[in-house]
């Protein structure tokens, strides 16, 4: 389809990752390309977390190599704007939004360098952009929770980033919300590559162009669909999820399709 | 009580400690509302109980208590500070250990030191009316220092109190700026240890920001709010003690605790009602 060869943003080959004598993810290999919207799903536990550590830089692969940006991820992750679960939050923490999109700044203002004219302009498109610059005063811990992923969104935005990296973005929200902001995340794929994990099936194919499984190993063939051998590696147990109410869109019903 | 102030600040010994209240107030009301938002009360708590090992050491080895103090209340700092950071499973039995081990040092070397230890309650329960001046110089230049430490690093330490996983995204170098924090931590200890003792530390550390935490939500308001909290506690507690004869340290305290109970119980009001 396309005339000149994707960029790769993301290369992943044959990772394992775990902790002290758990592996958790084993011989993972993913190449993400510029403009890509990949939504990634896996049980809990399955690795999903270690995934994005591996990324960010937070943990050591124990083989295989990770690149961003063709970097090493210490050096790369500067093009990694990192969207953080909302649940992981202290709501008591005294802080205005305006500040934790403001911290998307910091990766350019190292120690001594304080903040700039330049920063500010960037927290007001990046907040303009997510619909909450009226809430730049307001307290965090005082918004909804999808106003708060949004915050997130915006502080990802903020940083400049190239790719964004999503943890549950829909995790605690209602269904309605959780569809703007996939309508949100839609609209910035035009201008970045977006990598989001979730648990949550009816969160993907909906709104991402490319769909994989990770449980322990990933699957993934830059498919817009899951398939059933997909589901089956994965979960192991395909039929009982589909009685448990799995939306018919993750599975490929145009078997013609370009997957 | 205006009458109690104006006739103390005649007296040298009311003059300095009004002085150091004012001093101890402001490290307490910024570093304190560190460690309330950062939760790290308990590690705190932790490094000063365990300056009370410097004290002992100190009179065993026969130099200046303050200075053994500092000695162990920064080692502690960072020896807490690491094993909190560092050690993912029972970092609170860890610290709890290390906190009792200080303490047990502190009285087994003074046990081995011969003679009559005439200040040693002091260091524990604190003697505000005993300040000489040349301390007061000495916590005048730490909070400079903690003051211009805070000022410079002000964005790193919001980044790393607020969340410590993104601060190290953001290429923060998050292990530096917390053992920073927890410098600063033990540097406050040994000035409280003056004012209320190593015992009661942790409370006027905790309560002028825990307070503040009620009716604020934004950080630097909190540290003035929680400063001049720090001053009307010292102050009520330093004219009880004086008028009651009770013990300075303790009086403090209750003040102290009294007004967070109050607005605990205020805050829970509000919210139910």
């Amino acid at each position: 389809m396309d005339v000149q060869p994707k960029k790769e943003v993301i290369t992943i080959k044959d990772l394992c990752a775990g902790y002290d004598n758990e592996p958790v993810l084993e011989h993972v290999n993913l190449t993400v390309y510029e403009h890509d919207f990949i939504g990634l799903i896996g049980p809990n536990g399955g690795g999903k977390t270690t995934l994005i550590k591996v990324l960010l830089g937070l943990i050591p692969p124990r083989c295989g190599e990770v690149r961003i940006m063709g970097l090493p991820v210490e050096k790369g992750r500067k093009y990694l704007g990192y969207v953080p679960q909302i649940l992981e939050f202290d709501r008591e923490f005294p802080i205005r939004v305006w500040d934790v999109v403001r911290m998307g700044r910091l990766r350019k203002r190292r120690i001594f360098h304080p903040y700039k004219q330049e920063d500010n302009d960037q927290v007001e498109e990046a907040l303009r952009a997510v619909d909450l610059l009226d809430e730049a005063q307001r307290p965090l811990g005082e918004l909804s929770g999808g106003m708060r992923q949004r915050v997130y969104i915006a502080r990802a935005l903020a940083s400049e980033a190239e790719i964004m990296l999503l943890d549950e973005p829909t995790s605690s929200v209602d269904p309605q919300i959780s569809t703007s902001i996939f309508e949100l995340l839609h609209s910035l794929n035009e201008k970045m590559t977006i990598l989001m994990i979730t648990h949550n099936m009816s969160a993907v194919s909906a709104y991402t162009k490319t769909v994989g499984c990770i449980n322990r190993t990933l699957h993934y063939h830059g498919g817009k669909e899951l398939t059933n051998e997909m589901l089956e590696a994965t979960y192991q147990c395909p039929v009982d999820l589909i009685a448990h109410g799995l939306p018919h869109r993750v599975f490929p019903s145009h078997p013609g399709d370009e997957a | 009580m205006i009458q109690f102030f104006v006739e103390a600040l005649q007296y040298d010994f009311m003059r300095n400690a009004l002085l150091a209240g004012i001093l101890v107030s402001i490290v307490c009301g910024v570093i304190g509302t560190y460690v309330v938002v950062k939760r790290i009360v308990f590690v705190s708590g932790g490094v000063a109980h365990t300056a009370y090992g410097g004290v002992g050491l100190a009179y065993f080895l026969g130099f200046n208590p303050t200075l053994g103090a500092i000695l162990f209340s920064l080692g502690a700092a960072f020896g807490m500070g690491w094993v909190h950071r560092k050690t993912r499973q029972r970092a609170d039995t860890i610290i709890g250990v290390m906190w009792a081990l200080g303490m047990a040092l502190g009285i087994i070397f003074l046990d081995l030191t011969p003679g009559y230890k005439a200040d040693l309650m002091s260091y524990l329960f604190g003697s505000i009316l005993a300040v000489p001046t040349g301390d007061l110089w000495l916590m005048l230049i730490m909070n400079v220092l903690i003051i211009t430490v805070v000022i410079l690093f002000y964005k790193e330490l919001l980044a790393v109190a607020f969340d410590e996983q993104y601060a190290l995204v953001e290429n923060v170098p998050v292990d530096w700026i917390y053992m920073l924090l927890m410098g600063m931590i033990g540097l406050s200890v040994v000035m409280l240890m003056r004012v209320v003792g190593l015992i009661m530390v942790i409370a006027l550390l905790t309560i002028p920001a825990a307070i503040s935490a009620m009716y604020l939500r934004d950080l630097k308001k909190m540290m003035v709010l929680a400063s001049v909290l720090g001053m009307v506690f010292t102050f009520v507690g330093l004219f009880l003690s004086y008028t009651l004869n009770l013990t300075s340290g303790a009086s403090i305290i209750l003040v102290a605790g009294a007004a967070y109970l109050a607005s605990l119980f205020v805050q829970t009001r509000k919210q139910s009602g």
